[in-house]
């Protein structure tokens, strides 16, 4: 069997950043398992500008910026293995992966880095009744033929969902001549950037209609067209406001799933709300010495807020293998983060009182609000409030606890919540 | 081109049909007008094995039904597919549903069903324990199952093209002419001349009888909607649960599938005799659907929907509510199997080897091969393989250690094998029913790009001629500038 001190599964930027990390920390031996054929994950195709204005300071595009992570990985002799599926987290940290060279694999690991991203909401998972026709596509899958394989999959589009995927692709579309006709919303507001909102629509002539659904495909063989209709406040479709849309193809961009199957197979603890793991401050899950990060644990907005992240959990990986995989004293020394009114989750979940540095704490809200304060709670105790302007769903918000704060907390359990 | 045998669709009657008939010296050609098998109702059916209780008694639906179910597994396992029988269950919710249970029983034991019971609440909810509390019993049928009918379709197909048949794909028949003692069947790909006409051309059967004037039956599809669902569900549902009958068919379903998803449905609304393409789903059907589980098992919901899908029952007219499988009064050459709606399925294997007895007797000229190859060989299924197993197979063709679909866990090795294959993939559904790549929860989210970039090499073809599921559902247009 090998042996590894840690094994990373996935070689997009959560783990390139995680493995980079725990180098930088001082652990020897790190694989990264990643099972598509090259590095840098989803940002290969994201071939837009955008990326690490945060974390860089300047704007690259998605090749770009895994292109740094990757030349920084080249420094190093951390191992990387591509074209290489994990399929199962055996007990005791033992990891089962294959490939076309190796076979299958069992690896022995200290601790685990769970790095797999996330996978887009299909169709499957929107009722939308119609016909089977080719055309259906997620945004995604869109965006690999026309920035990888150099296909077109449509000339006449429209888009169900205004995640930041389906935006970027009604530009994209857009400028490859297709012609995009509309992005039809469910929500009463888009569930992406507005700075995606304003440049890859506003920018391009595109309508968004919001709270406008497609309520069925047609088409015997390609898409034809779509019927859409506007929704009511349960998002329920309003009879007689049907309209039929002529196009051949119909991009969805609805939603992102963390993959966290081999997370479930693990036996760790998830998050309904998340659909990630439940992490302490140092992103280790449930199972002690293994820890996530990215979008396997909570879907983000930007790559740079995934990069911080598993930079994160690279140091606390690293603190687990050098302390002899010591395990942190989990259960009375918890605090419980909670999320509450107007806050829909938060990551993490949970802190240690012995804590060694400020924590983050990451959330998103419930709906779009206006001149609302963002606090935090101990019992009676407010630890921090401050007012913002806007907030919205598609914006991953964060609130820093100070160090000094949290070993003094009177309870070991603390709420984020919005207040008007 | 001439044959001995034509017979029209490739279903799961025709495909069961041409592989029985490839036990005779003779030459068989199967048309279908799709790009693939099982494109029709063998796609988009309940994947049961009926028990035999609902057919009336007396019919060749009672006899085929129940003939069928206890040869399923026999030929399942010639054939590698998927299959598993786990029983029947046909839930009452009242005492007039108590009174039709024991109906169905007796109308079971007349038509020769082994071992059903009626059984009461308390072994019903042993047997179900996530099963709705306004349940009261339960007609217990254990001769029934589960099975893979596209696999088996394809499975019937590979063995008759190996034991010597052809299959034309792509070839839909437009008109039939008879002269001479010779059928003269026109297709979209040329004319094929043949001494012997089967019909199985389900939905479409009445309209291929009447291209040798045969108007004694008509068809309409009567639809069926579905739901399937992740993996995930499984853990309510244990057997194949049936409400009790309607003048409509047999209610919704819930039942596990032969690969571990449930499948919820069909509900029933007759279509007009010009909408037998029709398998769009509606918002009605799915919305019924939804409502009516929630009386059978409350914890399944359709919020872990892999996917939704229609199917159709070739269903007869004013018929006699059975099977017709005769020769046409029309011309006593031609075989028509028709009106094959539930237990079609579970008849199949009977229904192949009835009309393989009578087209003996039709055409007695025709002798048995001395080699009939009886089975096919198990495909490589990686993921159900140890470990260690998995390690061996990999030693020996590296492909098959490049996973493609993450979901299913489906290699290169394996998409491979089912282009491959005798009457092989030639399109990504084709795939996704041979090996299940795309069948998965990300529903091809990832893998279908792959998956048609390996369909467009060993194919030789570039990639905007791949297709969905052949004919005009293409997948990409031109090249980006």
């Amino acid at each position: 069997m090998l042996k590894y001190d840690l094994v990373v599964i996935g070689g997009g930027p959560a783990g390139m950043a995680a493995a980079l990390k725990a180098r930088e920390c001082g652990v020897q031996k790190i694989i990264i398992l990643e099972r598509a054929a090259t590095l840098g994950g989803i940002l290969e195709q994201c071939i837009h500008t955008g990326f690490g204005l945060h974390y860089f300071g300047e704007e690259l595009s998605g090749p770009e910026y895994a292109y740094r992570f990757i030349e920084e990985l080249k420094k190093t002799d951390i191992e990387v293995k591509v074209d290489t599926m994990v399929t199962d987290i055996l007990p005791d940290n033992v990891i089962v992966a294959t490939n076309n060279t190796d076979g299958v694999m069992q690896i022995q690991a200290t601790a685990i880095i769970l790095a797999m991203g996330c996978r887009e909401r299909p169709r499957g998972a929107l009722d939308m009744p119609g016909s089977r026709a080719a055309g259906v596509m997620t945004a995604g899958t869109a965006q690999k033929y026309v920035n990888i394989d150099g296909y077109m999959p449509g000339k006449k589009i429209v888009i169900l969902g205004s995640g930041d995927i389906g935006l970027i692709m009604a530009r994209r579309m857009t400028l490859e001549g297709a012609k995009v006709e509309m992005v039809c919303e469910l929500m009463p507001y888009s569930g992406g950037l507005t700075r995606n909102i304003v440049q890859c629509l506003d920018d391009m002539g595109i309508p968004l209609k919001l709270s406008c659904t497609v309520v069925k495909t047609h088409g015997l063989e390609r898409l034809e067209g779509v019927t859409i209709a506007n929704v009511d406040e349960n998002r329920r479709p309003i009879p007689g406001t049907e309209q039929y849309v002529e196009c051949d193809t119909l991009l969805l961009s609805v939603g992102l799933i963390p993959e966290n199957e081999l997370t479930r197979m693990a036996g760790i603890v998830i998050d309904p709300i998340t659909s990630g793991a439940i992490v302490d401050e140092y992103r280790q899950t449930s199972r002690p010495g293994i820890f996530a990060c990215g979008n396997v644990l909570q879907v983000h907005d930007l790559v740079d807020y995934v990069t911080q992240e598993s930079q994160i959990a690279g140091e606390g990986a690293a603190k687990y293998i050098l302390s002899g995989g010591k395990n942190n004293e989990y259960a009375e020394n918890t605090i419980r983060v909670k999320a509450e009114s107007g806050v829909r989750y938060v990551v993490p979940q949970n802190i240690n009182r012995s804590t060694d540095k400020d924590v983050k704490i990451y959330f998103r809200v419930a709906d779009v609000y206006k001149d609302t304060s963002v606090v935090v709670t101990c019992g009676d105790e407010v630890i921090y409030k401050r007012k913002k302007r806007k907030l919205a769903p598609g914006e991953m918000e964060n609130v820093a606890i100070k160090l000094d704060d949290i070993a003094k907390l009177s309870e070991n359990e603390i709420t984020v919540k919005l207040e008007v | 081109m001439q044959y001995d045998v034509v017979v029209i669709g490739a279903g799961v009657i025709g495909t069961m049909i041409t592989r029985e008939l490839s036990k005779l010296d003779m030459k068989t050609v199967l048309l279908e007008k799709c790009g693939d098998v099982a494109m029709g109702s063998s796609k988009a059916n309940s994947a049961i094995v009926h028990a035999g209780f609902d057919a009336e008694n007396g019919t060749l639906k009672a006899k085929l039904n129940v003939e069928g179910a206890s040869l399923m597994e026999y030929y399942c396992n010639k054939l590698a597919v998927p299959y598993k029988n786990i029983g029947s269950l046909v839930v009452a919710y009242s005492q007039e549903e108590m009174t039709t249970l024991e109906v169905l029983y007796d109308r079971g034991v007349k038509n020769g069903v082994p071992d059903m019971e009626i059984i009461g609440q308390e072994k019903l909810r042993e047997m179900e324990p996530h099963i709705g509390d306004e349940a009261l019993g339960a007609l217990w049928a254990p001769t029934a199952g589960i099975v893979s009918p596209y696999e088996l379709t394809i499975a019937a197909a590979e063995n008759a093209v190996v034991n010597g048949a052809e299959i034309r794909r792509n070839s839909g028949v437009f008109d039939i002419e008879y002269k001479d003692g010779m059928f003269y069947v026109s297709t979209s790909t040329g004319v094929i001349k043949a001494k012997y006409v089967i019909n199985c051309a389900g939905v479409f059967a009445d309209k291929i009888a009447n291209m040798i004037g045969d108007t004694s039956f008509n068809i309409i599809p009567r639809k069926g909607e579905y739901y399937l669902l992740d993996k995930i569900e499984n853990k309510f549902v244990n057997h194949v649960l049936f409400q009790c009958p309607s003048a409509m068919g047999k209610g919704i379903l819930v039942t596990p599938t032969a690969h571990g998803n449930v499948l919820l449905g069909p509900t029933a609304t007759d279509l007009d005799f010009d909408s037998k393409l029709d398998v769009e789903t509606t918002s009605a059907g799915l919305d019924e659907i939804k409502a009516s589980v929630k009386r059978v098992i409350p914890q399944i919901t359709t919020r872990n929907a892999i996917t939704s899908f229609a199917g159709l029952r070739a269903h007869v007219v004013d018929g006699k509510h059975d099977f017709i499988i005769e020769p046409s009064k029309a011309n006593d050459r031609f075989i028509n199997v028709a009106g094959i709606e539930s237990p079609g399925l579970t008849a199949a294997p009977a229904i192949a080897r009835y009309v393989g007895e009578m087209f003996g007797k039709m055409a007695p000229e025709y002798e048995k091969k001395a080699e009939f190859i009886s089975t096919r060989p198990e495909p490589i299924k990686m993921a159900e393989l140890s470990p260690e197993e998995r390690a061996e197979v990999v030693k020996k063709d590296p492909r098959y250690g490049r996973i493609i679909c993450r979901c299913e866990g489906i290699t290169e090795g394996e998409i491979i094998d089912a282009i491959k294959a005798p009457c092989g993939a030639r399109d990504i559904d084709a795939v996704k029913r041979r090996t299940r790549a795309g069948m998965g929860r990300c529903q091809g989210g990832f893998c279908g790009s792959k998956v048609l970039e390996i369909l467009a090499r060993e194919l030789d073809v570039p990639m905007n001629e791949i297709t969905k599921y052949g004919n005009g559902s293409k997948i990409l247009y031109d090249k980006t500038k």
